[in-house]
């Protein structure tokens, strides 16, 4: 495709690390007036850290932006973007909930001021929503707070077209139609076309491929930070989308002979997904390692919180591995020996106390068998890296004398040598007669696992074991053909 | 969906939501109605020119003191210092304006710029407010008894003539919190200004994302926060003519309970001046109820908290109402 204009934004060779993981490398790619790229990849394929750079909340490590035939190389930022036209709105609502939606508006453009503000913000705001959602049934004084969440997306959306004295180019949409029904949705793909006929741009990051190739112009495929396919949306079908996204030359695993652990034998836990409508239940059987698969945040975690807070009523106990380390994982306060014995205090008890020297010989056997890498099993756990505090967390879960070990996503920004050690001792513990359900993002964590439950939109909508798993499989019921 | 099916769906659920909100901002006006009419059936010439003057002589400056606490509450923060910034003012007015005014309106500058930078330092530090402003209390007290170890000192004249204007057909104190209230009002709820104010409680990130200095933010609520104060202490010394070192104690735990009583939130941004005012004058006045109904004072604390339960258990059953429909 060939574009008369220059291109309004072009990344040139754009990379972004955080720590040991590669978030985006090599990357190039430009976007164009009046047109809508589309952007589709997996989980952790580097989408959002892209459009995050675009919109200047982060700073690439290496590479060159041109604005128009500008060079920009470190002072890009958020208002430079903002007076260049490019604005986005984000999957997490960025609206202040205790505000109305004028209010919120007037937060966005620092030009509404002065007498009679609220009626400009009020009129603005209502044009825009009547343009873009005829018939959305938003007060611009109603609270935010008192919106459902598809409405907060609708004033979002209609906030970013909102234009007042600014330069209004380029709008990112990361999966904007996710909390919107069918009719919402179709009104905004609606107004995306218009838009872009009128000479805007918009890069719009959908997992509902239907939408994606009827809306966008051109298509980009992400993989491992890296840009692989880029071509006109015609060129694409729903197959071909699918099958850019997997990794094309993947080595064959050392598989061992499946054998399932399902004959004749009653499940585990069975639970039904509380968004599921057909009669579908994860199920898990003894000695087990059932995978959860599927995007990131359609049901997978709730359905571990479920399995947990039912077993806990029936006071059966299971140990949960928490992926978000700082905020569900780790005392930051306490010791490395202590984080691991907290979920085995009543077999350390001597009498009605703790015997400190049965903590600490739990505490050096579980160092062994990790190999958490501290000099001192009393040093704060915040003096560990990030994969040895994890490793703790996984000591901490198969310390304690529970059968059941959730996991929820637990080896994200995990270095390669620690996953592999974990994946064996997880191997090893499943020998023994341990169920494992392990919500993972990270497709080639699936090959560990005995079955797998595909989620989308809170369902289940795959149910595989292991000898029937294929990527492509998993990535075509993760991405959505038609919109619901 | 059907659409026309969703359109009266919406229809019904509208008015029932706005109704909820209605009544929970016309609570605190509510309790502050039935207040004054208890008061009329008890002691009906209280309810008169005179009485009403004396009732609500006091209420002047704990209404200040609830809109200082306010724009704190504003950010998500809590000023446990507010009492003992209130009793130092009071001795300053009482020592320094009266013998040095020069001096003495400096040291008032002085105590603003001070409560500008507890609020930096809790933003760049991320501090807890509540840790910070309650080291602050002792040393804001410390400062008050430096200047008046024994109760003493005189207000300056011009003070003492200043809250004790006579004004025709309301008394000047119903006046004031009026002024008082409607001024915060235009300025937090209805200025441009006013409505980053209260975003920067409603969600943090969200303004900072848009190009606005968390900083300089806080640092404007606790400069204005300090500034109520000031005059709060300033309004109580004319009044009192003398000051003491713990004259404004009980303000502290009066300010926050008048911001939650007119509706306020301790987070998430959502405030009502107008609100907090009324709910001043609503703990003032459940005050002088009691002492007509013969409470002795011992137990007039225990009762005030009672009607503070009894109104946030008003609020809770209203949230619950608006919850319900939806």
């Amino acid at each position: 495709m060939t574009f008369p204009n220059p291109a309004l934004v072009t990344f040139t060779g754009t990379g972004k690390s955080f720590g040991a993981v590669r978030a985006l490398s090599e990357v190039n790619l430009s976007f164009h007036r009046g047109e809508c790229l589309g952007l589709i990849g997996h989980n952790g394929a580097g989408k959002s850290t892209l459009m995050q750079v675009l919109a200047g909340t982060l700073s690439a490590d290496c590479g060159v932006l041109h604005l128009a035939r500008h060079e920009v190389r470190s002072s890009y930022n958020v208002q430079m973007a903002r007076q260049h036209g490019i604005r986005c709105v984000f999957q997490e609502l960025s609206l202040c909930p205790n505000l109305s939606v004028a209010e919120n508006l007037r937060l966005m453009s620092p030009a509404i001021r002065g007498w009679g503000w609220r009626r400009q913000a009020k009129a603005l705001i209502d044009a825009s929503l009547d343009e873009i959602f005829p018939g959305h049934g938003i007060a611009a004084d109603d609270i935010v707070a008192e919106l459902p969440i598809g409405k907060r997306q609708m004033v979002e959306i209609a906030r970013a077209f909102v234009q007042v004295d600014e330069r209004l180019e380029l709008v990112i949409l990361d999966e904007p139609t996710s909390s919107l029904d069918a009719r919402v949705a179709e009104q905004l793909l609606g107004f995306v076309r218009r838009f872009v006929a009128g000479g805007g741009s918009v890069v719009l990051i959908s997992h509902i491929l239907g939408e994606m190739l009827a809306t966008c112009d051109r298509i980009a495929v992400m993989r491992d930070g890296r840009i692989v396919e880029i071509r006109p949306a015609g060129d694409f079908s729903h197959v071909s989308l699918v099958e850019c996204m997997g990794s094309a030359a993947k080595e064959a695993v050392q598989q061992q002979a499946f054998v399932s652990r399902r004959e004749g034998k009653a499940a585990v836990v069975e639970q039904r997904p509380a968004r599921q409508v057909d009669g579908q239940t994860v199920k898990a059987h003894t000695g087990e390692i059932v995978g959860l698969a599927g995007l990131a945040g359609h049901g997978q975690s709730q359905l571990l919180i479920q399995v947990l807070r039912q077993r806990i009523t029936r006071g059966q106990g299971a140990a949960l591995v928490a992926g978000d380390r700082q905020t569900d994982g780790v005392f930051p306060l306490w010791s490395i020996a202590e984080n691991i014995t907290i979920s085995s205090l009543a077999d350390l008890k001597r009498g009605a106390l703790i015997d400190p020297q049965a903590e600490r010989a739990m505490a050096g056997q579980w160092q062994a068998r990790m190999g958490i890498r501290t000099p001192d099993m009393d040093n704060p756990i915040l003096s560990l890296s990030g994969g040895n505090q994890q490793k703790a967390l996984f000591a901490r879960a198969l310390a304690s004398r529970n059968d059941l070990i959730l996991m929820d996503d637990p080896m994200r920004g995990v270095d390669v040598g620690t996953k592999r050690e974990v994946y064996s001792i997880i191997a090893q513990e499943a020998a023994k007669g341990r169920t494992f359900i392990w919500y993972t993002t990270e497709l080639e964590e699936l090959d560990y696992c005995d079955h797998i439950y595909v989620f989308r939109d809170g369902q289940v909508v795959l149910d595989l074991p292991r000898n029937e798993l294929s990527e492509e499989q998993i990535l075509r019921c993760s991405f959505e053909e038609q919109p619901a | 969906m059907n659409p026309s099916l969703s359109l009266s769906a919406q229809a019904l659920k509208k008015p029932q939501i706005n109704r909820a909100r209605l009544l929970r901002s016309a609570l605190p006006g509510l309790s502050l109605a039935l207040l004054l009419v208890a008061i009329f059936i008890i002691q009906p010439r209280a309810i008169s020119y005179m009485g009403m003057n004396l009732m609500l002589n006091l209420a002047v400056p704990i209404a200040l003191a609830t809109i200082a606490q306010m724009l704190i509450i504003t950010v998500n923060d809590l000023d446990l210092s507010l009492g003992s910034f209130i009793s130092f003012v009071a001795c300053v007015a009482a020592t320094l304006l009266n013998e040095h005014p020069l001096l003495g309106c400096l040291a008032l500058l002085a105590c603003i710029a001070v409560y500008a930078l507890i609020g930096a330092l809790i933003h760049t530090r991320n501090l807890p407010s509540i840790v910070v402003t309650l080291g602050m209390s002792f040393i804001w007290m410390g400062g008050a008894v430096l200047l008046l170890p024994a109760p003493g000192g005189s207000a300056p004249h011009w003070l003492q003539s200043l809250v004790r204007i006579k004004t025709p057909w309301l008394p000047f104190a119903i006046i004031v919190c009026i002024v008082l209230a409607l001024l915060v009002h235009a300025f937090l709820m209805r200025s441009p200004l006013g409505v980053v104010l209260r975003g920067a409680g409603g969600n943090p990130l969200a303004v900072a994302k848009a190009g606005w200095s968390l900083l300089r933010i806080k640092v404007s609520l606790y400069a204005l926060a300090g500034s109520f104060g000031v005059l709060a202490g300033l309004f109580l010394v004319g009044l009192t003519t003398s000051a003491d070192a713990t004259i404004a104690l009980r303000y502290t735990l009066l300010s926050i309970a008048g911001v939650i009583l007119g509706g306020g939130e301790f987070v998430g941004g959502r405030v009502s001046p107008i609100g907090a005012v009324l709910g001043a004058l609503t703990l003032v006045l459940a005050g002088s109820l009691l002492s007509f109904m013969r409470i002795s004072p011992d137990w007039q604390i225990g009762a005030q908290g009672a009607i503070l339960i009894l109104v946030l258990a008003l609020r809770a059953a209203v949230n619950r109402l608006e919850t319900r429909p939806l």
